[in-house]
């Protein structure tokens, strides 16, 4: 390709269309390149959309995007084996438009969101890996692919080729991920009747529903489950951190499969059609093991540059924020006709620190190695509540002060005095 | 239960013959120098079996691309781990 680019952006989830689509509308010429057979077909979420991160890209997306049901309910379970206590938050308010958090399936919307991008002029080519960055010295001046005659140049490059980012490894900008660094995430999609769905969690029409789990469903380990509703399919799946999966020996298929026999679960997905299981790494070390962001003629977006905030839940909305927020720093250094140098592309590390990006990812930065070390939040403290809830709630003869003293020795037998003391402690510290 | 390769036979695959994308740098490391084989705890697609003479088999047909096996195998670094060509691998129908 002789043709000569402002920006290549490699990789066409949210954060690299975000980029590419904020780029073109800019007048900025744009090559945007995907390994997969159509934008989505390499792409793996659970998948909630903030509609937030999007609005601010697409204001009038509501019209045509594949969305599957907006949320109108949250429910928060912990889990014992045969049980589990939790707490839900549901409101009329969040069935009135415009919505702000829906389920979608990620190979419709990407494509989607791809299909926009091509409207804004960006020149898309799928089925095309990029094997390597071209470097003049430190500089990155285009990109390799596995095409013939496959050196491409550009003024600069986006890497949003997500969690692996095996190009930003390769050039030497990052060093190889570790496992606690990570979570490893499986999922299944069940279809149903759009009718079972909707009675089965109490909604009508597109009303949805999401469960967030944790406790026994990871057996020790730290992670979560989830479940969320689409139209006529549910998604089921369960991630924990890569090195306790290492640790305890569990295969995450083994542990999915028994997180789907909980007896509160698996009436949830009776009857279902279990159509596709799917893996993903979900870049969760938090503001610490943020890499490199930028450099001479590079930029980093997205899972690449381990966006995601695992207390919330939130990456996708961090993709798009940092894609738009990257084109947006290459768009002013153009109107500027300046350079895109790492002096000054550290722009873009600027307008990450002063947006919710940056902020929240700080306010958790402690928060990854907490869990990490302290597997009880996961363990001890679910299995406890769980007993204490059986215990409160069974009318058995014996009083309730003697009720009380039993779950409070449960309690310190399991932690001791000084032990729950320094949890409270560390959780404060983590969410401080 | 289902076995897992139940569920992988749900997936939509673009099998590239003759090009594996990851590979073991040297096999006799998985079966004499590593104690732990993470890699057949830890790939959700089942990928790397052991055999009984202790030898490590990689069959990356029903892989679906996460990375786990490159992370995990921290001790030795013994996984060349690349993308496969463009349009090949695993096509999520649904993602």
């Amino acid at each position: 390709m002789n043709e000569n680019f402002d920006v290549i952006v490699v990789g066409a989830g949210p954060s690299g269309n975000a980029a590419a689509y904020t780029l073109a509308r800019s007048g900025m010429r744009v090559l945007q390149i995907e390994r997969g057979e159509y934008p989505g077909s390499k792409n793996v979420q659970g998948a909630i959309l903030y509609a937030d991160a999007l609005e601010r890209i697409i204001p009038d997306f509501r019209e045509d995007a594949p969305l599957e049901r907006h949320l109108i309910e949250q429910r928060v379970w912990m889990l014992d084996d045969t049980s589990y206590v939790g707490s839900a938050y549901r409101s009329a308010d969040f069935s009135k438009p415009p919505f702000n958090r829906y389920t979608i399936i990620r190979a419709q919307f990407d494509k989607w969101f791809s299909q926009k991008v091509r409207e804004a002029g960006v020149l898309v080519i799928c089925e095309t890996t990029v094997t390597g960055l071209l470097l003049d010295g430190q500089r990155v001046v285009g990109v390799q692919t596995d095409r013939a005659g496959g050196s491409i140049y550009a003024d600069a490059v986006i890497l949003a080729d997500g969690v692996n980012s095996q190009l930003a490894r390769k050039a030497g900008f990052r060093p190889e991920i570790e496992p606690r660094e990570v979570a490893l995430a499986v999922k299944e999609i069940h279809f149903l009747p759009e009718e079972t769905i909707q009675s089965r969690f109490n909604v009508t029409g597109d009303e949805g529903v999401v469960i967030e789990m944790a406790g026994k469903i990871t057996q020790g380990m730290v992670g979560t489950g989830f479940l969320y509703t689409n139209k006529e399919s549910i998604a089921i799946g369960v991630g924990c951190l890569l090195s306790d999966f290492r640790k305890q020996k569990t295969s995450p298929y083994a542990l999915l499969d028994r997180m789907k026999a909980h007896p509160a679960i698996a009436p949830l997905l009776a009857g279902g059609e279990m159509k596709e299981y799917t893996a993903h790494l979900i870049p969760e070390g938090g503001y610490h093991s943020i890499p490199p962001i930028y450099g001479d003629g590079w930029l980093m977006v997205g899972d690449a540059g381990m966006f995601v905030n695992g207390v919330h839940r939130e990456g996708s909305n961090l993709a798009m924020t940092t894609g738009r927020l990257a084109a947006e720093t290459l768009i002013a250094l153009r109107s500027e006709r300046k350079p895109f140098s790492a002096r000054n592309l550290a722009r873009y590390r600027a307008s990450l620190d002063e947006s919710f990006v940056m902020r929240d990812l700080r306010k958790y930065k402690n928060l990854p190695r907490i869990v990490e070390k302290n597997p009880q939040f996961f363990t001890a403290y679910p299995e406890l509540m769980n007993k204490a809830a059986h215990t409160l709630i069974s009318v058995d003869g014996v009083d309730k002060k003697a009720k009380e003293r039993a779950i409070r020795q449960r309690f310190v037998a399991a932690r001791s005095r000084l032990g729950l003391l320094g949890d409270f402690f560390k959780l404060w510290r983590a969410f401080e | 239960m289902k076995r897992v390769e139940e569920k992988l036979f749900q997936n939509r695959y673009r099998v590239d013959a003759g090009h594996t994308h990851v590979r073991i740098t040297d096999p006799d490391v998985c079966r004499v120098a590593c104690k732990t084989w993470p890699c057949t705890v830890c790939c959700p697609a089942a990928c790397y079996t052991q055999e009984g003479d202790g030898r490590i088999t990689l069959i990356t047909d029903g892989c679906l691309e996460c990375g786990t096996c490159r992370i995990i195998c921290t001790e030795h670094r013994n996984i060349e781990w690349t993308y496969p060509r463009g349009g090949y691998g695993i096509l999520f129908k649904f993602g």
